[in-house]
C-alpha cells in the first residue's frame, strides 16, 4: 500500500462536508417568486403516505366479473382522468394484470384542508359517464355546462373501440364500434352534421376527451377517428372510450387512509430520534477509538448524506424516491453496518499496536485484515437488500426480472413500504464500501503522515512511542 | 480486553443453549393460551381509526358501531402523550361489503352520535383477506429464499473452516434469531404486521453479519495457526478476540433503536415502537447467538464428524 500525503485527509473532509451540506439545504434560486431547484435538499424528500399521510386504495372489478387486460386498460384510463381531474398529479398507480387489480397511492392534498379521501377513492371507482354530444367545446356558452350539448350516444351504445395502424393513410387512428342501440343515433347525427363538418364531442364526466369533426355519414355504427395521433395517445384515447363502456364499477378491495397528523408525529419522532442516535454514535467512536473514530465520524457523515442525496435525486434532474418509514429502518441498519465496519477496523488496528507494531504498520494491517470481515458482512447485506427490492418493487424493475420465476405466482405486489427498506439499505451500504472502506481509509493513513498524530495513544493503544 | 485473557465459551455451551430453549418453550405456551395478534395486514379485515376528546362510552360505540351490520366489533382505546386527546380503533373481522363509501356513511353515522367526543378520523384500514394472505406468504419466501442464497454465499466464502457447515450453522443461528424476535411480539403482544417483516429482515441481515465476524476470525486464525491449537481453542481464541467489537457495534446500534423508542414512546407513535422495540430485542440476540451458539455449534459438529471418522477407521 502506498504512503498517502498529507493534504488528502483535508481535500477528503473538505469534500465530504461540502457534499454534506448541499444534500441537506440543496441549491434553490429565486426569481421573483419561481423558485428553481438546482440540487434537493432534505426539504425535498418525497416522504411517503404512511408519514405525511394519504391514501393507500386498491381497485378491482366486482369478484365474480373476470375482466380482460383491455377492460382493466379502460379501468386505468378513468383513474387517470380523474386523478388529473381533482389536480391530483403526484400520485403512483400500478397495474397488476393477473389479480385484476389496480392499485393507487396519492398523498392527502396539502393545499385542501376539507380533503375527504373516502369521497375522492368513491368518485374513481365510481361508473364513467362517457357521452357523444353535437357541437364541441365552442358551441358552449357561458351559461351552459357540458349537459347542454344535444346527446348523440352514451356509454352503454359503445361495442368497443380499438387503436390502430392505418397503413393506407400511414397514421395512427381509433375504430369505433356501436352496438345496435346506438347504430340509428349515429346515423342520424353524422347524416346531419356531415355536410356542415360539424363536431361530435367525446366526454368522460366532464372532461372533454376528443372533438372530432364529421366527415362522412355512418349507417353501419362502424366509424374511425383520425387526426395526428401518436401511437400512445391514439390507445389513451381508445382506452378512455372503453372506460365510459366498461360494464362494471371499480371496487375497493383494500383501502387505508392516514390523516397528516399521524404522519408528521412520526416523522418528527424519527427525526429527534435519528439525530440522538447519531450524537451518540460520534461521542462514543470518539471516546473509545480517538483518531479512528474521529475519521468514523466524517465518513458516517458522508455516508447518510449520500443515502439522503439518493433519495431525493440530489440533481434536480434525476428521479427522486419516495421515503417511508421501512425506508428509514433501512438507512439505520446500513447506518449500523457503517459504524461496525469503522468499529472492526478501528478494533484491528489497536490489537496491532498492541502486538508491537508501529503505528503506520497497524494502520496498514489493520485495514487489510478487517476488509474480508467488513466485505463478507455487506455483501450478504445487499442479496438481502435485493431480494426484498426483487419481490415487492413494480413488475418491471430490473431485480423483479431477475427474480421473476420464484414470486411469479404471487402476481406483481407493490407493497411499496418494504420495496423502500430495501433500496435505503441497498443504497446504504453500497455507499458504505465508499465511505467506510475506501474515504476513512485514505483519511487515516493521511493523518498518520503526521508526527503529532503518531502516537498509539490516538488509536487506543497504550502510550509508549515507538 | 487484554489479549491473553481467554473466554471459555465452548465450556458454558449447555447454559447457552438452554437460556433461548427456556424463552422459545415460553412464548410457545404463552401463544397456545393467548394466540397471536396477526394484524389485519395480513389476516384481511377493516380498521377505522378515531381520535375523540373526553369520556368516550365505549360500549354505546361498540353497539352502534355493531349496528351497521358487518359482524362483531373489537373497540379499543389509547392515548396519545403529547396531546391531549386520545384515540380509539374499532376492528372488523371482515372487510365484505365495507367499500370506501360504507365506511364513508358510517364514519358520518358514529360523529353525529358522539359529536361531544369530536370524533375525527385519523386512519382506516381495509384489507381483503385473500390479498392478506398472499403478501404473508410473499414475504415467507423472501426470507427463505434470502437464507438459501446466504447459505450457499457463506459455504463458498469460508471453505476453509468448512464452507457449508458453517453455512448452516449460521443459518441455524438466525433462526434463533427469529425465534426470540417473534417472542418477543408474543410476550408484549404487538400485532404481526410489516413491521413484523422488516425487523425479521434487518435481525437477518445484522445477525449473518455478526456471525460472519466471528468466522472471519475462526478462518484468520486457521491460517495463523494451523493444526497447532484443537478446535474448542480455536474457537474460544477467535470469539474473544471479536468479543469488544461485537460488544461495540451492538452498543451503537442498539442505542439508535432505543433512542427511537423513547422518542416514539414520548411521542405516541406506537407504529413505531411496534417496530423499534422487536428491533432492539433482535440486536441483543444477534449478539448473543453469534458470539456465544454460533462458534460452540460449529466446533460440536466438527468434534462429532471427526469422531465417527475415527471410529469408522
Amino acid at each position: 500500500m502506498k504512503r498517502v500525503k498529507k493534504p488528502v485527509f483535508f481535500v477528503v473532509a473538505c469534500a465530504i462536508c461540502v457534499f454534506a451540506v448541499l444534500a441537506t439545504i440543496g441549491i434553490h434560486t429565486h426569481y421573483g417568486d419561481i423558485t428553481t431547484t438546482w440540487i434537493r435538499g432534505l426539504t425535498d424528500i418525497r416522504w411517503g403516505i404512511d408519514i405525511r399521510g394519504g391514501v393507500d386504495v386498491t381497485f378491482a372489478p366486482p369478484s365474480g366479473h373476470n375482466a380482460t387486460n383491455e377492460e382493466m386498460d379502460a379501468a386505468r384510463s378513468i383513474i387517470e382522468t380523474r386523478m388529473l381531474n381533482n389536480n391530483i398529479t403526484d400520485y403512483d398507480l400500478y397495474m397488476d394484470y393477473s389479480a385484476h387489480q389496480i392499485i393507487v397511492r396519492f398523498p392527502w392534498q396539502s393545499e385542501d384542508t376539507d380533503f375527504d379521501p373516502e369521497a375522492a377513492v368513491k368518485e374513481l371507482g365510481e361508473t364513467a359517464m362517457l357521452s357523444f354530444r353535437e357541437g364541441g367545446s365552442s358551441a358552449i356558452k357561458d351559461d351552459q355546462t357540458y349537459e347542454d350539448l344535444p346527446l348523440v350516444l352514451n356509454g352503454a351504445d359503445v361495442e368497443s373501440a380499438t387503436a390502430y395502424y392505418n397503413t393506407d393513410e400511414k397514421e395512427y387512428q381509433i375504430s369505433l364500434e356501436l352496438k345496435d342501440t346506438g347504430v340509428k343515433a349515429f346515423d342520424e347525427a353524422t347524416e346531419r352534421l356531415s355536410k356542415t363538418k360539424g363536431v361530435i364531442s367525446i366526454w368522460m364526466d366532464d372532461t372533454m376527451i376528443s372533438e372530432p369533426s364529421v366527415s362522412s355519414h355512418i349507417t353501419n355504427g362502424k366509424a374511425t377517428i383520425s387526426g395526428s395521433f401518436t401511437a400512445e395517445n391514439a390507445k389513451a384515447l381508445a382506452d378512455k372510450i372503453n372506460g365510459g363502456a366498461l360494464p362494471f364499477k371499480l371496487e375497493t378491495s383494500n383501502f387505508s387512509t392516514i390523516s397528516p397528523t399521524l404522519g408528521e408525529g412520526a416523522r418528527d419522532a424519527m427525526a429527534i430520534a435519528g439525530l440522538i442516535g447519531f450524537a451518540f454514535i460520534v461521542l462514543f467512536m470518539i471516546i473509545k477509538y480517538r483518531l479512528p473514530g474521529f475519521v468514523a465520524s466524517i465518513a458516517l457523515v458522508g455516508q447518510a448524506a449520500g443515502t439522503f442525496a439518493a433519495i431525493t435525486g440530489f440533481f434536480s434532474f434525476n428521479d427522486s424516491f419516495t421515503l417511508t418509514i421501512p425506508g428509514i429502518a433501512g438507512i439505520i441498519l446500513a447506518l449500523g453496518m457503517g459504524v461496525d465496519a469503522n468499529v472492526i477496523t478501528a478494533e484491528r488496528i489497536k490489537e496491532e499496536i498492541y502486538s508491537g507494531k508501529s503505528v503506520n504498520g497497524a494502520i496498514r494491517a489493520g485495514y487489510k485484515r478487517a476488509f474480508a470481515a467488513i466485505f463478507d458482512g455487506n455483501i450478504t447485506m445487499v442479496i438481502i437488500a435485493l431480494i426484498l427490492m426483487g419481490a415487492f418493487g413494480t413488475s418491471d424493475s430490473l431485480c423483479a426480472i431477475i427474480l421473476s420465476p420464484i414470486f411469479t405466482w404471487f402476481g406483481a405486489s407493490t407493497e411499496g413500504t418494504i420495496y423502500s427498506f430495501g433500496y435505503t439499505l441497498a443504497v446504504g451500504v453500497i455507499l458504505n464500501f465508499l465511505f467506510g472502506i475506501l474515504l476513512s481509509r485514505l483519511m487515516t493513513m493521511s493523518l498518520a503522515d503526521f508526527r503529532a498524530f503518531r502516537k498509539p495513544a490516538l488509536y487506543g493503544g497504550a502510550n509508549n512511542e515507538k | 480486553m487484554k489479549s491473553n485473557m481467554i473466554l471459555d465459551i465452548y465450556g458454558k455451551r449447555k447454559l447457552f443453549f438452554i437460556i433461548p430453549a427456556v424463552i422459545a418453550v415460553a412464548a410457545l405456551i404463552v401463544a397456545l393460551i393467548a394466540g397471536l395478534e396477526v394484524d389485519i395486514e395480513f389476516k384481511g379485515g377493516t380498521l377505522i381509526n378515531y381520535s375523540y376528546k373526553g369520556d368516550l362510552d365505549t360500549a354505546a360505540l361498540k353497539t352502534a358501531a355493531e349496528g351497521f351490520g358487518y359482524g362483531s366489533v373489537n373497540v379499543t382505546t389509547g392515548s396519545s402523550l403529547n396531546s391531549d386527546t386520545n384515540n380509539v380503533t374499532l376492528s372488523y373481522a371482515s372487510n365484505e361489503g365495507l367499500t370506501a363509501d360504507v365506511l364513508n356513511e358510517m364514519s358520518a353515522k358514529l360523529m353525529e352520535q358522539f359529536k361531544d367526543n369530536e370524533l375525527t378520523r385519523l386512519s382506516s384500514q381495509d384489507v381483503n383477506p385473500t390479498s392478506g394472505m398472499k403478501f404473508f406468504a410473499k414475504c415467507l419466501v423472501a426470507v427463505l429464499f434470502s437464507f438459501i442464497l446466504l447459505v450457499i454465499y457463506i459455504a463458498f466464502r469460508f471453505k476453509k473452516i468448512g464452507g457449508l457447515s458453517a453455512g448452516v450453522f449460521a443459518l441455524i443461528a438466525l433462526i434463533h434469531d427469529i425465534i426470540i424476535v417473534f417472542a418477543s411480539f408474543i410476550f408484549f403482544r404487538l400485532p404481526i404486521d410489516a413491521n413484523f417483516m422488516a425487523v425479521i429482515l434487518t435481525i437477518l441481515g445484522y445477525s449473518i453479519n455478526n456471525t460472519i465476524v466471528t468466522y472471519d476470525r475462526i478462518r484468520e486464525n486457521r491460517t495463523l495457526y494451523g493444526k497447532k491449537i484443537g478446535l474448542v481453542e480455536l474457537m474460544n481464541t477467535s470469539v474473544t478476540q471479536t468479543m469488544t467489537r461485537s460488544i461495540n457495534t451492538t452498543i451503537t446500534t442498539a442505542f439508535a433503536a432505543l433512542a427511537i423508542c423513547v422518542v416514539a414512546w414520548l411521542c405516541g407513535v406506537t407504529s413505531i415502537i411496534s417496530f423499534a422495540f422487536p428491533l432492539l430485542i433482535g440486536l441483543v440476540a444477534g449478539f448473543y447467538s453469534s458470539v456465544f451458539m454460533s462458534g460452540s455449534m460449529w466446533v460440536m459438529w466438527r468434534l462429532h464428524r471427526d469422531k465417527t471418522a475415527t471410529v469408522k477407521k
